[in-house]
């Protein structure tokens, strides 16, 4: 009989391969990047990424996909940078009004049984809207503390490495290790069979819509806390970002089979990837969107030929 | 002094739109019996389970436990006085490990050290009733295989964390194990009934249901229509009281022609060290062995077939019956005559476009040849019992001009009037050339074949031609010592 | 017969009915049957992607054509180009745009089988390198349709634009493909049941191929038209045909899970579309407002129209 073991393990391993991959990459084109200061600089924006990505994969793993992330995050970003710097109890109610928007979208997608795709494609519209609404120009000032704890120098590691550590355990250890995170994502395995056992669908689609909008928010104050400003338009891309980093990690549309580890490996890879890399390619910036793009298509396809080896 | 029973249900009915699914049934289950529920597909027994297991509500009647009458029964309610089910759609989550399916299972099971006991529940359970099974409470179920999946569903059923279990409802439970694993199944189930649990157990193995029942009850069209203590009945008289005519082993026999004087059809070696098989024009060739032994392996390679692979050579275009109709058959939105022209397109056309008259012609004919029951092929194909879907997609491979049938065990858990309607087909087309490569898991289908191929551990180990083949034989063969 | 009721694509012209009514009260009459012509006109580009995105949507969940938008900029700019304003040169443009369109789509399906890519990111990824593409391309061009094909695309008989009168005809003829030829009644067996599909014998990726590779030629045909009617190419010509593909698609009652499809919906969710943004133009509203009010009604009416009932 097969070993059991071999999927599983290869699984786990191809998310890893692929940073490694990327990490080989960039030491042979600059080695001096491989540095604590080179990884804090390369890895500037991996924690909104790893965030975001997160935020997806909680979205994922109830069978959904959130294509309104990136400007969603984009949305409290401009929130960040200015009721949460004005007013902060204010910006502070605003951002959980985010949250609650989200739970409440999990509802109605549960509860009409809608297609997650159209229906975030649409507040991905809204939220851009809310956006340039708030800050048509581009502008805003982060709050000090968030901007200082975007810039803390722990003594080891670089920050956005340690941070992307506590990021992927919290993830791992709420999704895989709880008793209800195993209902969380059962719901994505087979979503009759969990009903039938007793348990709420709507409340568990709320609850991964509402951790995708609380990592969003998240996502949205670290980036705002790097770029100390913000503009509308800033969150945009993520949304190909988040989706990427969750099947890098692993992770696959249908069945909630997720991974919280390999998610944020995959973050920071394509984090490396989407510009460290390109600039020491030396790409011009007509090329920089494409080059993204296309970046995303090798490490797939890589993902693609070492899974093929595995598949049973 | 006549115990009362654990579950009574008095004049229940329900309705599906214009089709009764039950007519006013009244069944009683004591405590410490296994009632056997056999019947058509289509009679009812899957409606009747989940009224008792609360999971469909009935238009009227009255249901009891414990002598109490339920008023507000539901899924909840049902489990909470100690009735568990096992279906036949198999509700387990794939991407969770068997002890993380074992805590959706039990909401009860939280806190610190929840995967600990949620784990050995599951292993007390599976050591208890499938010694020897293999399965590791940290496997992830999508990696086990169909046998062990079924396992892993039926011991769940029976793990208790805060309920106690009274009643268990075993709809075709052994319909994906094998003989080895079915027979452990059923000897637990003696015993638990020993020890005083409640069975249901529904199967369309008529020799399961004889020897393991204290009393059967056979449904028709809604009703219970015959009913008593199990060694009252014999397979004939059940086969009669459900309404399908008397099988008789002579007229079954399939007259089987020298072998070299038709044309080679398939040939096929399914590993190195195995032996051929080999399939010529007009024979039925069954597949044998225990599940999961390579037959829908080699199936699934012949069918795919275009070229010359190592060791299989196809002489002629080929169609599969497949054996998962949710998975592998049935299109959900398409009507029945749409499902059963999906495999013959080319055929229909008129120019450029399919010609609606052809098709309409194609769904009558076959309706009548194959005796689907609806009122119009023109409805979906959902609206058919599962028997009757099965009948359509049979028709959708037969109605392509492939002079080879693939058949990935498609009778499974189908009701024997349709079963013996589908083996008259298959005879009619054997006779006019067809060939038919026929994967069963039942040695009264094997005994229909020209040639039996059995198998172990992925080759071919047996030819047995028809006359030699025994339910003996074929287990002698087919079985396998456990490591 | 099936009641009116449960048309879907009926409520589609119902809610474009609507929203013109609201539309001319606004106005006090005047300019109703000019409203009705634009709309006519404008909804011919979305219909004639949004068939496209319907075929294949249709193939099954995790189908969608994310790469439309930089299609039809690409092409808008390479069929104006070959074109080159002289009138003799139309016919060797619009073959160049289809062309262009038709190698989009091969290479989206090269990229989603040969290379295992999930469509979404497949075409998403595909849609950056378009960009890059057509941005180095058509550098800063406004390159001019010539005059012939610019009179062309917006000419009118009795009112109704002509490009409206042929996109009918296409409609026509794409709705009898999609239930009478055994293409059309393939892919809608494939986007109900994959794998029966192919046990049916049915050529399932010769199906995807040509699915895509339609819809790319179908991306191309528009960036033509476009670049005619608003006589002039550019990168962002194509940017909203994202959301108003796919929400036509859907609102007009083609199921997102696959295998249900429906062609006379396309045309009344289109207009319906441009009917809302024509009306929010007469309102006089920011662009901000115009993408919140979009996004919104668009969640609306998928919420109020509710999603697949769950298959028993």
């Amino acid at each position: 009989m097969t070993a059991l073991a071999s999927p599983r393990a290869m699984r786990a391993l191809l998310p890893a391969l692929s940073l490694v991959l990327v990490l080989a990459g960039i030491a042979w084109l600059n080695p001096r990047a491989i540095s604590y200061f080179g990884f804090s600089l390369m890895l500037n924006l991996a924690v909104p990424i790893a965030l975001a990505t997160v935020a997806q994969m909680f979205v994922i793993a109830g069978n959904d996909l959130d294509l309104s992330i990136g400007p969603f995050i984009g949305f409290t970003g401009c929130i960040a940078a200015t009721w949460l710097n004005d007013t902060p109890l204010l910006g502070a109610a605003m951002l959980l009004g985010c949250i609650a928007v989200y739970a409440a979208l999990g509802a109605l997608i549960a509860l009409r049984n809608l297609p997650s795709i159209v229906v975030t494609l649409g507040m991905s519209f809204v939220w851009q809207g809310l956006a340039i609404l708030l800050l048509p120009k581009p502008g805003g000032a982060a709050p000090d503390w968030l901007q200082a704890l975007m810039s803390v120098k722990p003594p080891l590691l670089p920050f956005p490495v340690l941070a992307a550590l506590v990021i992927a355990a919290a993830a791992w250890f709420g999704l895989m290790r709880t008793s209800y995170g195993a209902v969380l994502r059962g719901s994505g395995g087979n979503p009759a069979a969990v009903a039938r056992a007793g348990w709420s669908l709507l409340a568990i689609k709320m609850a991964l819509f509402a951790l995708a909008g609380l990592f969003g928010v998240l996502s949205g104050l670290a980036l705002i806390g790097i770029t100390t400003s913000a503009d509308a338009n800033i969150g945009n891309g993520y949304t190909l970002l988040s989706i990427a980093g969750v099947i890098l990690g692993g992770g696959e549309f249908v069945g909630g089979v997720v991974s919280p580890v390999g998610a944020v490996i995959g973050a920071l890879t394509l984090a490396l990837a989407a510009s460290p890399l390109l600039t020491f390619l030396r790409i011009p910036p007509d090329w920089q969107v494409g080059a993204n793009g296309a970046i995303l298509i090798i490490v797939l396809a890589a993902r693609a030929r070492i899974g093929r080896r595995s598949e049973p | 002094m006549a115990p009362s029973p654990l579950v009574s249900l008095d004049g229940v009915e329900k309705r599906f739109g214009a089709v009764r699914a039950l007519d006013g049934v009244d069944l009683a289950i004591g405590r410490g019996e296994c009632v056997g529920l056999v019947g058509h597909n289509g009679a009812g027994k899957s409606t009747l389970m989940h009224v008792l297991a609360g999971t469909a509500a009935p238009d009227s009647g009255r249901i009891a436990v414990a002598g109490e009458t339920q008023r507000a029964y539901s899924a909840r309610r049902a489990r909470q006085l100690g009735i568990r089910c096992v279906f036949q759609e198999l509700s387990l989550c794939p991407n969770l490990t068997v002890a993380e399916n074992i805590r959706v299972f039990h909401p009860a099971i939280r806190g610190l050290g929840w995967r600990g006991r949620a784990a050995a529940l599951i292993a007390d359970r599976l050591d208890e009733i499938f010694p020897g099974h293999g399965i590791a409470a940290t496997d992830l179920v999508q990696d086990l295989s169909l046998g062990r999946r079924q396992m892993v569903e039926v011991a769940r059923a029976f793990t208790v964390a805060d309920e106690a279990v009274t009643l268990v409802i075993l709809d075709e439970p052994t319909s994906a194990l094998d003989s080895h694993t079915a027979g452990q199944l059923l000897a637990f189930m003696r015993r638990a009934v020993a020890g005083g649990m409640s069975f249901v157990f529904i199967s369309h193995l008529l020799g399961e249901v004889l020897g393991n029942s204290d009393r059967i009850v056979v449904m028709r069209d809604g009703r219970i229509v015959a009913g008593g203590p199990a060694r009252d009945f014999d397979r004939d008289r059940l086969v009669t009281a459900m309404g399908g005519a008397k099988e008789d082993p002579a007229a079954a026999a399939i007259a089987g022609g020298a072998r070299d004087a038709a044309p080679l059809r398939v040939r096929a070696r399914p590993r190195g060290n195995s032996v051929e098989l080999l399939a010529h024009e007009g024979e039925v060739i069954g597949l044998a062995g225990l599940a999961g032994h390579g037959q829908t392996d080699l199936l699934r390679r012949i069918f795919a077939a275009t070229r010359r692979q190592s060791g299989i050579e196809v002489g002629a275009a080929v169609a599969l019956v497949a054996g998962d109709r949710q998975t592998d058959g049935v299109f959900p939105q398409m009507s029945i005559a749409e499902n059963i022209s999906i495999g013959s397109l080319g055929k229909l056309l008129q120019g450029p476009l399919i010609s609606p008259r052809r098709e309409a012609a194609l769904a009558e004919s076959w309706r009548q040849r194959i005796a689907i029951r609806t009122p119009s092929m023109g409805d979906n194909i959902l609206s058919l019992s599962g028997g009757n879907q099965q009948k359509a997609l049979f028709a959708r491979a037969l109605a392509s001009d492939a002079p080879i049938i693939l058949m990935d065990d498609p009778m499974r858990g189908v009701d024997i009037a349709t079963k013996l309607e589908v083996y008259d087909l298959i005879r009619q087309e054997a006779a006019r050339g067809r060939t038919f490569l026929w994967y069963t898991t039942e040695t009264d289908e094997l005994m229909q074949c020209d040639h039996v191929y059995v198998f172990r551990n992925g080759a071919i180990v047996a030819d047995l031609p028809r006359g030699a083949v025994t339910e003996e034989k074929v287990i002698q063969s087919s079985f396998l010592e456990t490591a | 017969m099936t009641a009116i009721r449960n048309q879907p694509w009926l409520w589609s012209f119902l809610g474009a009915g609507l929203v013109w009514l609201a539309a001319i009260l606004f106005t006090h009459g005047t300019g109703a049957g000019g409203m009705l012509t634009a709309a006519l006109a404008l909804a011919v580009f979305t219909v004639v992607v949004g068939i496209g995105q319907m075929f294949v949507i249709t193939l099954g969940p995790g189908n969608v054509d994310l790469s439309l938008p930089a299609n039809i900029g690409l092409a808008s700019a390479v069929s104006m180009t070959v074109m080159n304003g002289s009138d003799g040169r139309i016919a060797i443009g619009l073959l160049a745009a289809l062309g262009c369109g038709l190698a989009i789509g091969i290479a989206n399906y090269l990229l989603i089988r040969a290379l295992r890519i999930p469509p979404i990111i497949a075409t998403l990824s595909a849609s950056f390198i378009i960009q890059s593409i057509d941005i180095s391309y058509g550098r800063g061009l406004q390159i001019k349709p010539p005059p012939g094909f610019a009179d062309f695309a917006n000419a009118e008989i009795l009112g109704v634009p002509v490009l409206a009168i042929l996109t009918v005809l296409f409609s026509v003829a794409a709705a009898i493909a999609l239930r009478r030829t055994v293409y059309g009644r393939s892919a809608l067996a494939i986007g109900q049941n994959m794998r029966a599909a192919r046990f049916a014998g049915l050529r399932v990726e010769r199906i995807r191929a040509v699915t895509y590779a339609l819809c790319g030629t179908l991306g191309g045909l528009d960036g033509a038209l476009l670049a005619g009617y608003f006589r002039g190419a550019n990168v962002d010509i194509g940017n909203e045909y994202l959301l108003a593909s796919i929400a036509v698609v859907v609102i007009g009652g083609t199921s997102v899970a696959g295998g249900k499809a429906n062609v006379p919906g396309i045309w009344g969710a289109a207009l319906f579309l441009v009917l809302l943004l024509t009306m929010l133009n007469t309102f006089g509203v920011s662009s901000g407002v115009r993408l919140l009010a979009t996004g919104l009604i668009i969640v609306a009416v998928i919420a109020a129209a509710g999603g697949e009932r769950e298959r028993r």
